[in-house]
């Protein structure tokens, strides 16, 4: 019921609903471990070509809610959805969806660098070859596509045939964010990108996000508030699986509504 | 808070020198095994040993017609018992590893994993050996074979496992079908260990009697017909070394250092396999 409210509320204020539209839509949504109630009645926009982020302290939901969107939850028999969760109209959690289909349109990346073990080139090719079919020098272009829009081609265009896993851990994150991008998704799901990276590599990724969100719809996870407002347009702050305000970003920071929002973000809690 | 400090580096000494000796103690007696292996096997080494028959007591020959038989026998076994054991190991560890049969199979197959050989012996010649009629290398390699597939099926089911589920949910997160996932990741990034496991199984095998005794039995003779007896290096050896015979027994020496040697280069590979691999 929280969540639904604070939908309504910044739906009305804060929003400017004339350029935007709806990528992902969250209605009346629940999410259960086993019994355990993860995530309680969640209504949520994600709009399209920005960036939005989750935030909230530890266990409150932000990494399964994103989760959610590409379906990861599959993965574990226990898990389970119920609601309603939509992309572009498309219900995502109906049992018909070809989640392979789907995961090639939302993708993802997660908190620890995760390079496959083969070559830089085939780490970005893999993705590709499951979704087209391209011949040597499309892929060789792809490749390199991917790679810049990545910051990564100036440092390994002379060593694409060497393993992933030499990279150092920003590398190995940057090539994991071309892996997902080559695939050309719609949806990008960020869970956490950086916590594991050093402030250089941080920052690198963050510049990165801010020009892919030209192409790309993305969600972020993160721990680091300042970093969700450098980065993206809307703020969504969860607490104990439920969602407790969501706005535009400067409002959140500046102005948030919810007195548990401004202790969040002002460091009385959490 | 001195007397702490002095108590806990005596003690730390103490610790420290009972596992140092605790390790002299073992390797006292693996070089003292090494070395009369050596002692006595090089000096029954020849061109021989590789060229000619084992002989009636007596007369001159060599192990040709045991190591061909070894070769061929372990390495059918390895042929048939690999596959099995790799696919047996992917069920295991992608698929029903939680499921009452998964649990179930894993449970078995560390019983046979440590069951003893010979009961692998006695099996295949009440089930094999007794209904055909009489002893073959065929038997020998089914017997091999059995002992091969609960090493494998446990080290690729382990190496797999290790493979972190962040790796698997990043390839599926692509959507990549399952079995994808399996052959050009999962499989890719464990294959270094589940190669170690066939090596190490191979030379659990290579030294094994007790299941040769009933199924393949020995043969004096050179033979490569499957469904005759044939030769081995264990189980000439256990015959040789039993014999009253001083030459007969020169030659058992030899195979002993063969076989030594032999396992001694399958670990070392095995280790050099497993490292350059996870070099990258």
């Amino acid at each position: 019921m929280n969540g639904d409210l604070s939908m309504n509320e910044t739906m009305k204020n804060d929003i400017p609903a004339a350029t935007l539209t709806t990528q992902i839509t969250l209605r009346n949504f629940n999410f259960y471990y086993g019994k355990y109630h993860a995530l309680k009645n969640i209504n949520l926009d994600i709009y399209r070509t920005q960036v939005t982020a989750f935030i909230g302290p530890s266990g409150c939901g932000k990494s399964t809610l994103l989760r959610t969107m590409n379906r990861m939850y599959d993965l574990y028999p226990d898990q389970r959805a119920e609601g309603e969760l939509r992309l572009d109209g498309m219900d995502i959690l109906d049992k018909s969806v070809d989640i392979n289909h789907l995961r090639a349109r939302v993708g993802m990346v997660f908190q620890k660098p995760t390079p496959f073990p083969m070559s830089i080139y085939e780490n970005i090719a893999f993705g590709v070859n499951l979704q087209e079919r391209l011949s040597r020098s499309e892929m060789d272009e792809r490749v390199e596509w991917a790679l810049k829009k990545a910051a990564l081609w100036g440092e390994v265009k002379d060593v694409l045939n060497k393993s992933g896993m030499s990279l150092s851990g920003g590398q190995q994150q940057r090539l994991c964010i071309a892996r997902g991008i080559a695939v050309k998704p719609e949806v990008l799901l960020l869970d956490e990108p950086t916590s594991a990276l050093d402030p250089i590599s941080t920052m690198r990724i963050e510049e990165l996000v801010s020009e892919l969100k030209e192409e790309f719809t993305i969600v972020i996870v993160t721990h680091n508030m300042q970093q969700a407002a450098r980065m993206s347009d809307y703020t969504a702050y969860m607490y104990l699986g439920e969602l407790i305000e969501f706005g535009v970003t400067d409002q959140i920071f500046i102005k948030p509504q919810k007195k548990q929002t401004e202790d969040y973000i002002t460091g009385r809690f959490g | 808070m001195m007397d702490i400090r002095r108590q806990r580096k005596l003690f730390n000494f103490f610790a420290l020198f009972m596992s140092m000796m605790a390790v002299a103690f073992g390797l006292f007696w693996l070089f003292w095994i090494l070395f009369s292996v050596f002692e006595l096997g090089v000096s029954a080494l020849g061109v021989d040993l590789f060229t000619k028959m084992t002989p009636p007591p007596g007369s001159e020959g060599g192990l040709l017609n045991a190591i061909t038989g070894s070769l061929i026998q372990v390495g059918l076994a390895t042929l048939i018992g690999t596959p099995f054991g790799v696919l047996a190991g992917i069920y295991l560890a992608e698929y029903g590893g939680h499921t009452w049969l998964g649990r179930s199979t894993l449970f078995i197959n560390d019983i046979l994993l440590s069951a003893p050989s010979i009961v692998i012996g006695l099996f295949v010649y009440s089930v094999y050996v007794a209904k055909v009629g009489h002893f073959s290398a065929l038997a020998g390699v089914f017997a091999l074979a059995l002992l091969v597939i609960p090493v494998v099926i446990r080290t690729t089911e382990n190496m797999l496992v290790l493979v972190p589920n962040s790796l698997r949910e990043a390839v599926f997160a692509l959507g990549t079908p399952k079995w994808k996932v399996i052959t050009k990741v999962t499989l890719r990034a464990s294959v270094a260990g589940i190669v170690t496991g066939i090596l190490l199984a191979v030379a659990r095998i290579a030294g094994e009697t007790a299941p040769l005794l009933f199924t393949a039995l020995s043969n004096q003779f050179w033979t490569l017909d499957l469904n005759k007896p044939m030769a081995t290096l264990p189980v000439t050896i256990f015959k040789f070394a039993m014999s009253p015979f001083a030459d007969w027994q020169r030659i058992a020496w030899a195979g002993v250092f063969l076989i030594t040697l032999g396992v001694l280069i399958l670990n070392i590979l095995a280790r050099v396999f497993f490292r350059q691999k996870h070099k990258n």
